[in-house]
């Protein structure tokens, strides 16, 4: 039901983002999505791929501080106002949004990652509306 | 002008034979009244009859500031606390702060010694003064204060913290000098500089201490203001400023050694080292009776210099700072350990034990930089977490400092690991 993001602390220096991708790619690591967010002194890269733990371990093994974390992912058809009927369900029952990014699965549709303060009872929210959430197994 | 000549000026033989006088005073003092002591003097098999001038000196046992802090707040006074009528404290290497005191006679002597570093710097009753030391519980403030006040000058107890009003006061008052951190006195300069009032004030001298500075900067604080920059010394455990200060010729500070009897040792073998020569600055305080000292470490690299100076004085005087013998830093006049802030990162439990200090001086004020690593425990992936977990360890670390330190969160293993001793600070300030 979940999918694991894998989230990696970049100091803003030169080159450190571009050493990360390296290190996916030299595992042969596929990036199917990535959202980087900066402050003032760090970036926070947070990322769906091909597989987590590998990529986990391998960013450990440079260096590099790396977590895997759950985070729903769910289909939206490309229509206006898809994405804010959903989330008008997930606020509706009282579910505070952490952050979200667009999720590129290659299909036709328009997927996007959500982390919530509670996932279970967001995803519970999410299911009785009858979207469908993205699997593991898709990627 | 000399403010006690016939102390500031007396024959070398003279001083030796004073200080040897009070020396012989003090040990029995001690002996008899703090425990401390003469557990210490015991442990050495010395005895106060031992001790029959300075020549016997090196007899006698170190006082470190852990021997402060071992016995806070008030283990080494040697008086009861009736006749203690003011107390004075500073940060310790573990939070725990390290507490002065003394008694009326002390305050005296203190004034008395403030009141000589003034005349050195060519101030008298006519003057006003400026005093932009904080006032409370550092020594600063207030020491300066009473000195200026026993000089017969008009003090302005400024304290420190509103540049504006200081400027404003400098000008409508006519302040003859000025009694600060170099620092401060730079981050003033520039204020009037800004304002176009460099020509409005009537400044002639300035009186600055309480952090490390350089000859440089001392000439850039002259050239800025058109004025006199004096260098005073001191520390709270001998007394606080006025321990010494540097007169016109600016060469070397005059110790007041009538008072605060000045060794140069080698830090490693604790042996003294010869006229001149590098060392560890060490006091014994002859005079004090709230808080009598025997050979204090200052753990301040100095030299010392026995000769008679051209503006007539034969005290000793010691050479412009050249670091020190430990790892403290002193950032806008607060003494930091490294310790401290790792004690209290540890005491945090949400880091790893790799830490760094940036000291550097932006705007001629000093800022520090604490970097963490962030390590697997405490990663999150959420911004406003990490963003949390930096404020709290920047709390922690002013609360355990008193300075307010902007904290930056580095990846694991990117600060140097060392074999031996860890270099935990890197000082831009290029104060030496």
């Amino acid at each position: 039901m979940f999918l694991k993001q894998l989230s990696v602390f970049i100091e803003n220096r030169e080159g450190r983002l571009e050493q990360v991708l390296d290190t996916l790619k030299e595992e042969n690591i596929n990036i199917i999505s990535l959202s980087l967010a900066d402050t003032s002194d760090f970036g926070l890269l947070r990322m769906i791929v091909s597989d987590g733990e590998k990529g986990k371990e391998a960013l450990k093994a440079r260096g590099f501080t790396a977590m895997l974390n759950p985070v729903l992912a769910v289909k939206l058809s490309h229509q206006v106002g898809q994405l804010q009927v959903l989330l008008s369900e997930i606020c509706k029952a009282g579910i505070n949004i952490e952050y979200t990014y667009a999720l590129a699965t290659g299909n036709d549709d328009a997927s996007i990652v959500i982390k919530t303060a509670d996932l279970e009872k967001a995803a519970e929210v999410l299911q009785k509306t009858g979207v469908e959430l993205v699997s593991a197994e898709e990627l | 002008m000399i403010w006690n000549e016939a102390k500031e000026c007396m024959s070398r033989d003279e001083m030796r034979h004073l200080q040897s006088k009070r020396l012989v005073k003090l040990v029995d003092r001690v002996y008899h009244n703090v425990e401390f002591y003469r557990k210490k003097m015991q442990v050495l098999g010395v005895e106060p009859g031992d001790i029959k001038g300075i020549e016997d000196l090196h007899k006698l046992p170190f006082t470190t500031k852990s021997d402060l802090r071992d016995t806070y707040p008030f283990g080494l006074f040697a008086v009861p606390k009736t006749q203690i009528v003011r107390v004075h404290a500073s940060s310790g290497t573990t939070g725990k702060a390290t507490v002065v005191g003394y008694t009326r006679r002390d305050i005296e002597i203190w004034s008395e010694c403030v009141a000589r570093a003034f005349t050195q710097a060519g101030l008298g009753r006519d003057d006003i003064i400026q005093i932009a030391y904080g006032y409370g519980l550092f020594t600063g403030g207030l020491g300066a204060h009473y000195g200026a006040e026993n000089l017969g000058a008009t003090v302005v107890p400024m304290s420190t913290g509103n540049t504006k009003k200081l400027t404003t006061m400098m000008k409508d008052f006519e302040a003859t000098a000025i009694a600060c951190t170099p620092s401060y006195l730079l981050h003033i300069a520039e204020t009037l500089e800004a304002d176009g009032d460099i020509d409005k004030i009537k400044l002639k001298a300035a009186i600055c201490g309480a952090e490390p500075w350089t000859e440089q900067m001392r000439k850039q604080i002259e050239e800025k203001l058109h004025i006199n920059a004096f260098d005073i010394y001191g520390l709270s455990e001998i007394m606080g400023p006025g321990v010494a200060c540097d007169c016109i010729y600016h060469k070397g500070l005059h110790v007041y050694e009538d008072h605060f009897l000045p060794e140069v040792i080698d830090p490693e073998t604790l042996e003294p080292v010869a006229e001149g020569e590098t060392g560890e600055l060490v006091f014994t305080t002859l005079t004090k009776e709230g808080l009598p000292l025997l050979r204090y470490r200052t753990r301040d690299l100095t030299s010392i210099s026995y000769d008679k100076c051209e503006c007539g004085r034969t005290l000793a005087r010691i050479s412009r700072f050249k670091g020190r013998s430990d790892d403290m830093l002193i950032i806008r006049g607060v003494n930091v350990f490294p310790s401290q802030v790792e004690a209290a990162l540890l005491e945090m439990g949400e880091t790893a034990p790799h830490y760094m200090l940036i000291v550097d001086r932006v705007n001629n004020l000093d800022t520090l930089e604490v970097q963490v690593e962030v390590d697997e425990k405490f990663f999150s992936d959420k911004i406003s977490e990490l963003e949390n977990l930096t404020k709290k360890i920047a709390h922690v670390i002013q609360q355990a400092i008193g300075l307010a330190v902007k904290v930056k969160l580095v990846e694991p293993n990117t600060i140097q690991r060392s074999m031996g001793k860890a270099v935990r600070v890197i000082d831009n300030r290029k104060l030496v």
